[in-house]
């Protein structure tokens, strides 16, 4: 998952010009670059499924690391809007018990009627991979809906002022999860108590693999004009406009497959967890997952991965220290924001095709900077 | 009977949210940053009142001195130390910076004073009804007394001249670091008090008060026009009412999602909100 490689634009153009003065530049077709792709995606699934299978990974590490795929999901997903469209969405949390509620719901109001019950899950039967599919796109559309409610009358603001209307209909969100099965009339969420007798759906295989494909999704869409649209408008949202852009639709789509994509990771958390309460889905989860977003720098794919992986993992080995979990979290994202406000990686993303692309074409950063002090040295003379 | 206590019910709890949502107008008026951990700085001066009444036993004179004089202090360190490096930073980092202000203040009080509630004994003698009439009192006063500050005084000229245009302030002559910190102290300081009368009120401390209360003050503020004196305090009775009277018909668990609701309809009929000017974006 760590081969998605998002935008670093200006350096391949800058290298291909440079390149094409001295020579044509060997490059990788893209079947070969998925090729290669595909296969790492292979070998990291393999390993991962051999070492669960073998008893190396235990039990509870597996959840660990479903949660750390869930975590992905939900921080790459947000880095849609945060990172790729430049606004400051809190109430991701929201999208995310949207999707979880939709999905878990389904999930459990479907499986009397195909007569299914949860060790059916368990063992993995083919009818269940299609209703869990289902499950995670019924979690997925009823985000994405809520994505465009929310989105189109948010969406006419901005900056601080987007920021507050999304906390506030995430709020409402959660309130409605709480309040509505007194006005529905029949048991719908379960209210306080949360929505129990989730089967446990989620496993290590599909959590992967809905992390690559979720990864692969986006990072095709930000390739595709539509993505430049996006990043057009984060750049500069009136001279975007003035180039044709219609920029009311592309911060609604942006928007909108950032709720969805964080839909689908509520409905694989709710099949982690087991249970959906409301309180866990406050503004505090929204702000979780935008420090991981933060700290692993805006529009950068690999940095939500890494930095999602590590803010997961970290206080799991740290159990001892939770107390200080959220102390840390905060004075590290103040820092952040000091000392580098683009986040770790700012928009740097790691792409394994382009290292070997510039293997060869005997490309090396430190060749490069050579040529330039040559060019330079002949400036001068 | 009922009807006029509800009255006083409203308008006390609108009070309070009128004095935070001062703060968040005054700061969000001369440096345009919604600053996330003002709610979380009525908490500090909550359990302030807390540690000075109930741990050391000192009067309550002392506790409402130490509560807006620790707020003060804290309004003004936090400006220091986490926004003043970001004055020219994009607007972004300076919000993210302060819900990590925000989450380091809610967290940290979690670990020194524990997550349940403390217990703020009384300040005074009074009735219910009595501490509802101070509130208004006090918060009609301060409200008055920072009218005065912002149209009369030489400070108040700067924080005016300093919110139209930084620069151009700063070519006058005006300190504008040494103005925003003021900013920030009396804000806070308004904070203080507001906590005072909170915990008058409610009697309890919790390491997150300040989010609910600070949220729905910053709605208020909103609601009014941001950046608008008398548009926060309009904004904090508005709040304050429709919370009173969503729990009076017994909707008390929808009163959240009411109170934001009345934001998104506002923002969404009139983004500057009641009493905002309109700003015109600059190409």
């Amino acid at each position: 998952m760590d081969t998605q490689n998002a935008d670093a634009r200006p350096v391949i153009s800058a290298r291909a010009s440079s390149a094409s003065a001295s020579g044509t530049r060997k490059t990788l077709p893209m079947p070969v670059r998925y090729a290669i792709n595909a296969v790492l995606v292979l070998i990291f699934l393999v390993v991962g499924e051999l070492m669960i299978d073998g008893g190396v990974i235990t039990r509870y590490q597996s959840t660990v690391l479903e949660q750390v795929g869930i975590y992905i999901i939900l921080a790459v997903s947000l880095n849609i809007a945060t990172g790729y469209l430049g606004q400051l969405p809190l109430g991701h949390a929201g999208f995310m018990s949207v999707g979880g509620y939709g999905c878990a719901i389904f999930l459990t109001r479907m499986m009397p009627v195909l007569g299914l019950t949860a060790r059916d899950f368990v063992t993995g039967s083919p009818v269940c991979v299609f209703l869990l599919i289902g499950g995670l796109l019924v979690g997925g559309v009823c985000a994405a809906i809520c994505g465009i409610i929310i989105g189109i009358p948010a969406l006419r603001l901005k900056g601080d002022y987007l920021a507050i209307i999304t906390l506030a209909f995430s709020e409402i969100i959660r309130v409605v999860m709480l309040n509505i099965d007194a006005v529905v009339g029949f048991k719908l969420t379960g209210g306080a108590a949360g929505l129990t007798g989730i089967p446990g759906y989620t496993n290590f295989l599909n959590v992967f693999i809905t992390v690559v494909v979720v990864c692969f999704l986006i990072h095709t869409m930000m390739k595709s004009r539509h993505g430049r649209a996006i990043l057009a408008i984060r750049d500069n949202e009136i001279a975007a406009e003035a180039s044709g852009v219609n920029t009311t639709y592309y911060k609604t789509l942006a928007f909108v497959v950032s709720a969805f994509f964080a839909g689908v990771a509520g409905g694989l958390y709710a099949g982690c967890i087991g249970v959906m309460q409301p309180a866990v889905f406050g503004f505090m989860k929204s702000i979780e997952i935008l420090v991981m977003v933060v700290l692993g720098g805006m529009g950068s794919m690999l940095g939500s991965v890494i930095s999602a992986t590590f803010l997961t993992i970290l206080p799991e080995a740290l159990r001892a220290f939770s107390e200080y979990r959220m102390i840390v979290y905060a004075v590290v994202l103040i820092l952040v924001m000091i000392f580098r406000p683009q986040g770790l990686l700012g928009s740097y993303d790691f792409s394994l095709s382009r290292i070997i692309e510039r293997v060869m074409n005997r490309d090396f950063p430190w060749k490069k900077k050579q040529t330039v002090r040559a060019e330079e040295v002949s400036a001068d003379a | 009977m009922t009807i006029l206590t509800q009255v006083l019910n409203g308008l006390q709890l609108g009070s309070i949210y009128a004095l935070v949502a001062l703060g968040y107008t005054m700061v969000y008026g001369i440096i345009l940053l919604l600053n996330f951990a003002h709610g979380d700085i009525i908490m500090v001066g909550a359990y302030v009142s807390w540690l000075v009444m109930a741990q050391l036993g000192l009067s309550p004179v002392i506790a409402i001195v130490l509560s807006i004089g620790a707020c003060t202090l804290l309004g003004v360190l936090i400006d220091k130390v986490a926004y003043a490096p970001l004055r020219n930073a994009p607007r972004l980092s300076i919000l993210i910076t302060a819900i990590g202000v925000s989450y380091f203040l809610e967290n940290g009080a979690q670990l020194v004073f524990g997550a349940d509630a403390k217990v703020v004994p009384s300040f005074t003698d009074l009735s219910a009804t009595g501490v509802g009439i101070l509130t208004i009192v006090v918060t009609a006063v301060c409200t008055v007394v920072l009218t005065l500050l912002v149209q009369k005084s030489k400070i108040g000229k700067a924080m005016r001249a300093v919110s139209e245009d930084m620069g151009a302030a700063r070519l006058m002559g005006i300190n504008v670091n040494h103005t925003i910190s003021f900013t920030f102290a009396v804000g806070s300081a308004l904070a203080g008090v507001g906590a005072v009368l909170y915990t008058m009120a409610y009697t309890q401390a919790t390491p997150t008060m300040g989010m609910m209360l600070g949220t729905k003050a910053f709605v208020a503020a909103v609601l009014g026009g941001i950046g608008s004196i008398p548009g926060a305090v309009v904004g904090g009775l508005l709040v304050g009412f429709a919370e009173v009277l969503v729990t009076a018909i017994g909707l008390s668990t929808w009163k959240d999602a009411v109170v934001f609701l009345l934001l998104i309809i506002v923002l969404i009929v009139k983004p500057t909100g009641i009493f905002g000017r309109s700003m015109s974006e600059k190409v």
